[in-house]
């Protein structure tokens, strides 16, 4: 019972095999064996948000499947966004907008951030505070964070009409 | 409190034959994992702690939504994310589209599929009462072969199906949505993407102002999907008066038995099924 498993999977662009316990949670694994710990444990049960990665590009809770799942997979974490400098307009608004205290929860908040943001479009506050539904924040009350996202939302549709005008 | 399960042996069958084998063979100590959004949790809480996890999340059979004739069939593996952005769900399976925003939150509906909603059958939840409100069929598969089970005679209790140990469910089928048809759906909940209080779905067919059959099916107010059969009764071969809809919303009181807990006193639950239904009944007006 309980053999470990070899898995092999993209993270953060890298290809990763590793033998894995089937109980082991994506969070841990991630974690622990990888030691990308800016996937943060919160809850432990899909309710909290902190542990959010993309997976085969889009948001899941990592805390909420077993790693072996996860086998032939692409998974990103917040390491790997920060790296790509995907989230770097993100992150700089959450700093400008103090969206952040304690700063447990905030990869989880980026990534919902990045997804969204993927999407065209401003979103409307309504819209934020929907995608957000799933993430928990103790300190900042939440209006920074939504704040900090409409903000990178106008820029990007601003700095994509100006590219548009320059190349026209 | 140990947020860690229990350990498991793993499975990952291609097929569904392979599936339902691996099952076998387990000792009938197994579970099926497919989206995991509710099982894993279970799984943390050990209030599940099968000795094998059959992973049937890359089985073709069990994916894919077409139209079959007068039928829309929904791969079990759908996830609720599809749900909300198919368009033939949108179109021929309205109530599984509109209720998908309200199904937990995003990071959730990108994981969690229709199917194993269906088959956990929690009684809050918004896809069940939906897939009985439209009159849909179950497919169901065992070692023998597969059948189709009516959703009125899908729900028997709490969390218990039609579904036997060991059987999967392969795939929804929903009656495509006709001409004469208008539906709606909502719920009343503390905030979007928490379980609803209570939630309601109806399905029905006008003749002209008239109304000729009528689905109309509560969630959260019982131990399964609950149609409201005798509200049914007072909207059938009417217009949606004023008086009719006074008529349904009284009826609730004697075919609605809603739990009585902590945050919701029974006769609070039962007072929001009504206003529940006022509006949707408002909203089948405004439809025509």
């Amino acid at each position: 019972m309980s053999t470990p498993v070899n898995i092999s999977l993209t993270v953060n662009g890298e290809m990763v095999s590793r033998n894995v316990t089937p109980r082991e949670t994506l969070a841990d694994f991630l974690r622990i064996s990888l030691e990308l710990t800016g996937t943060h444990m919160g809850c432990e049960m899909g309710v909290c948000g902190a542990c959010l990665v993309l997976l085969d590009g889009q948001v899941v809770h990592s805390c909420l499947m077993f790693a072996v799942q996860a086998g032939g997979s692409v998974v990103e974490t917040i390491e790997g966004l920060t790296e790509r400098a995907v989230i770097a307009d993100i992150q700089d608004a959450f700093h400008q907008r103090n969206a952040l205290q304690c700063g447990f929860c905030t990869p989880g908040m980026l990534m919902t951030a990045y997804a969204l943001l993927s999407r065209p479009g401003i979103p409307s506050r309504d819209d934020i505070r929907d995608a957000l539904s799933g993430n928990y924040c103790r300190c900042t009350g939440y209006e920074s964070i939504v704040d900090a996202i409409e903000t990178v939302a106008r820029r990007r549709v601003l700095a994509g009409r100006q590219l548009e005008e320059a190349g026209a | 409190m140990p947020l860690k399960a229990r350990a498991f042996s793993y499975a990952r069958p291609t097929t569904m034959v392979e599936a339902l084998e691996t099952f076998a063979a387990s000792g009938e100590d197994a579970s099926y994992i497919a989206g995991g959004q509710s099982l894993v949790p279970a799984l943390a809480l050990r209030l599940q702690a099968p000795q094998t996890l059959i992973d049937i999340a890359h089985i073709d059979e069990l994916r894919g939504i077409e139209l079959q004739g007068d039928w829309l069939r929904i791969g079990a593996l759908t996830r609720h994310c599809e749900a909300l952005s198919d368009p033939l769900i949108a179109r021929h399976a309205p109530l599984f589209h509109e209720a998908a925003p309200h199904v937990a939150h995003p990071a959730i509906r990108n994981k969690g599929t229709l199917g194993g909603s269906i088959a956990l059958a929690d009684p809050a939840s918004e896809f069940p009462a939906m897939a009985l409100a439209m009159g849909a069929e179950l497919e169901i598969a065992n070692r023998n072969g597969t059948r189709r089970v009516p959703a009125d005679d899908f729900f028997h209790d709490l969390f218990q199906t039609a579904i036997e140990p060991g059987e999967l469910l392969v795939a929804v089928h929903v009656p495509i949505v006709r001409a004469r048809q208008r539906w709606a759906f909502d719920e009343l909940a503390r905030r979007r993407g928490d379980y609803a209080i209570v939630g309601a779905g109806i399905l029905a067919d006008f003749n002209g102002d008239l109304v000729e059959q009528i689905r109309l099916v509560f969630f959260a107010v019982g131990n399964t999907p609950v149609r409201a059969k005798a509200a049914e009764q007072a909207l059938l071969g009417r217009r949606l008066d004023r008086d009719t809809v006074l008529a349904a919303q009284a009826a609730l009181v004697d075919e609605l038995a809603p739990p009585d807990d902590e945050h919701t006193p029974a006769s609070m639950r039962l007072h929001l099924a009504r206003v529940l239904l006022g509006r949707l009944l408002g909203r089948l007006s405004e439809a025509a």
